[in-house]
């Protein structure tokens, strides 16, 4: 909000121009919707939510082995919770996914840096990565399985290719992004490569890497599907495959369930991370 | 005693063309100088070479009779736009620009050279929170910051409105008072080459060589109306139209 920004202006002090652009009626409209704002996210599901209510228990235009009720759904999830079911899918699942994620990103930040800094590591990996980065995700699952089992390892190893790519891409673009005048105010003050690099070129490659961080973390979920639903005993994917084959779609879609709020727990937390990490910048928010 | 800063025959080519040829000139300390021509003319070049910035031409630039062959901490420069580090709010822009033997007394040193620049109240400020004036005046402290024996400007204060440049300009001189440091200015503005400076070096079209220096001998802070800057005015409008 301009109300919020403290612009200290004395060049300008003799006609100190009006902060607020806005006529009235319109930031009333604004801080109305700002008010209301963390509900108005929640609209869209609960829409839905009445229409699945509506097409289910009270139009009966849906089978109830194709689209289970709601209230079904709702106790199914309460029996799986009780029983400790769910929980134990549910951290397998995330574990696989923070460990999938932690190791992809560490070594993409590692190749990011490494050829975002210097063009002949460049020249050398990135078409070799570009290449890899064109298979499909599940042109892996095969090969893996056949190198390393059905254990946890290949799926770690899954996750990880697809938390790998959007970091990396995204830590070398914001490295060539840095503006050349900044890095020459380094010069300027004598600094050496490696300050050039944590004081001035990390700094200014910030918004990228943590855009490449929440993209990658999207990605984990969906390799550790791809992943559980193809060998696995346990997890939200196992869940899913589980549900299928006993022809529960309640289960089905407890799991289904369980990997939007996980998902977006997720990117939430990333999200805060971002935003105190970024106070900085001065770009659009939207209006 | 040698001079200060002395630049010796030098001359720069970009890709055949030459911008600088066999340049001379030597500043003493505490003396400001400005650079002044027609604009394209390669002031701005040869401010990149003192800074050491492009190492690769002919001649020599010697500051304590040492050459410049890389940028470095005797040479201090301030651009035309602000260049602040966005990430870092106004105290910490400044304070990445101290000298090492400076930096144990940072908090000491950053508080009196934003007071030096009136910005004592913007400590925690970032640099989106600035208007123009004030992120110059913040870059003007960063490059102080360094304690460079030559203080580089290259038009630092073209990119503002007239009333703001002139508060600069006076900022400019109390920092003189303060710190007596040596300063070379490049302008295409002749009011603010006249106001400031000791001497007034006119550069001439590409290949820019040093046309005529002309010597200001006025005491500080000098009247803007003053008959003789008026007549110098003159005198360089003559020279550079």
């Amino acid at each position: 909000m301009l109300q919020n920004r403290p612009v200290l202006d004395r060049e300008s002090t003799p006609t100190a121009p009006s902060l607020n652009p806005f006529p009235e009626t319109i930031v009333r409209r604004r801080w109305f919707l700002g008010r209301l704002s963390p509900l108005v996210g929640l609209v869209l599901p609960a829409l839905l939510l009445i229409l699945w209510w509506y097409v289910t228990e009270v139009g009966h235009l849906l089978p109830a082995n194709q689209l289970p009720t709601p209230g079904r759904v709702w106790n199914t999830g309460l029996q799986l919770f009780n029983s400790g079911e769910l929980y134990r899918h549910l951290s397998t699942s995330l574990g696989r996914v923070l460990t999938g994620f932690a190791i992809g990103a560490v070594i993409a930040l590692v190749l990011g840096t490494l050829v975002g800094l210097l063009r002949p590591v460049e020249k050398l990996l990135d078409p070799f990565l570009q290449a890899l980065r064109n298979v499909p995700s599940l042109a892996w699952v095969p090969f893996l399985l056949l190198w390393m089992g059905i254990d946890e390892p290949p799926k770690i190893t899954l996750i990880a290719i697809g938390a790998f790519f959007p970091v990396y891409l995204n830590l070398v673009s914001g490295i060539r992004q840095t503006d050349r005048k900044l890095v020459e105010v380094g010069y300027i003050f004598g600094l050496n490569k490696f300050a050039l690099i944590y004081r001035i070129i990390l700094p200014a490659a910030l918004p990228y890497l943590l855009a490449g961080l929440r993209i990658g973390l999207g990605q984990s979920w969906l390799f550790l599907v791809a992943a559980e639903l193809i060998a696995s005993t346990r997890g939200l994917g196992f869940m899913l495959i589980d549900g299928e084959n006993s022809s529960r779609p309640d289960i089905m879609l407890v799991a289904i369930i369980t990997l939007a709020v996980l998902g977006k727990l997720c990117d939430w937390l990333l999200q805060l991370a971002e935003k105190w990490l970024l106070r900085w910048t001065d770009t659009f928010k939207g209006e | 005693m040698s001079s200060l800063l002395t630049i010796e025959g030098v001359s720069k080519s970009f890709s055949g063309s030459e911008i600088l040829r066999d340049v001379n000139l030597a500043v003493e300390p505490s003396e400001i100088i400005s650079l002044l021509g027609p604009s394209g003319c390669g002031k701005s070049t040869l401010l990149r070479l003192v800074a050491g910035l492009d190492p690769a031409h002919q001649g020599q630039i010697r500051v304590n009779d040492l050459p410049i062959t890389a940028p470095g901490r005797q040479v201090g420069l301030m651009f035309q736009e602000p260049r602040l580090f966005p990430w870092l709010n106004v105290r910490d822009n400044v304070a990445f620009g101290l000298a090492p033997a400076r930096r144990a007394a940072k908090d000491k040193v950053v508080a009196e050279l934003l007071e030096e620049v009136g910005l004592s109240d913007a400590l925690r400020l970032l640099p989106r929170q600035l208007s123009g004036g004030m992120a110059q005046r913040v870059a003007l402290a960063r490059a102080l910051a360094g304690e460079p024996d030559v203080l580089l400007l290259d038009e630092p204060f073209s990119a503002l409105d007239a009333f703001t440049r002139m508060r600069l300009q006076d900022l400019v001189l109390k920092i003189w008072e303060d710190y007596r440091p040596t300063m070379l200015l490049v302008t295409h503005d002749i009011e603010e080459a006249l106001y400031l400076s000791d001497r007034v070096v006119v550069l001439g079209e590409k290949p820019a060589g040093v046309r005529e220096i002309i010597e200001v001998k006025l005491p500080r802070p000098r009247n803007r109306n003053d008959a003789q800057l008026l007549k110098l005015r003159g005198q360089l409008m003559a020279e550079l139209s």
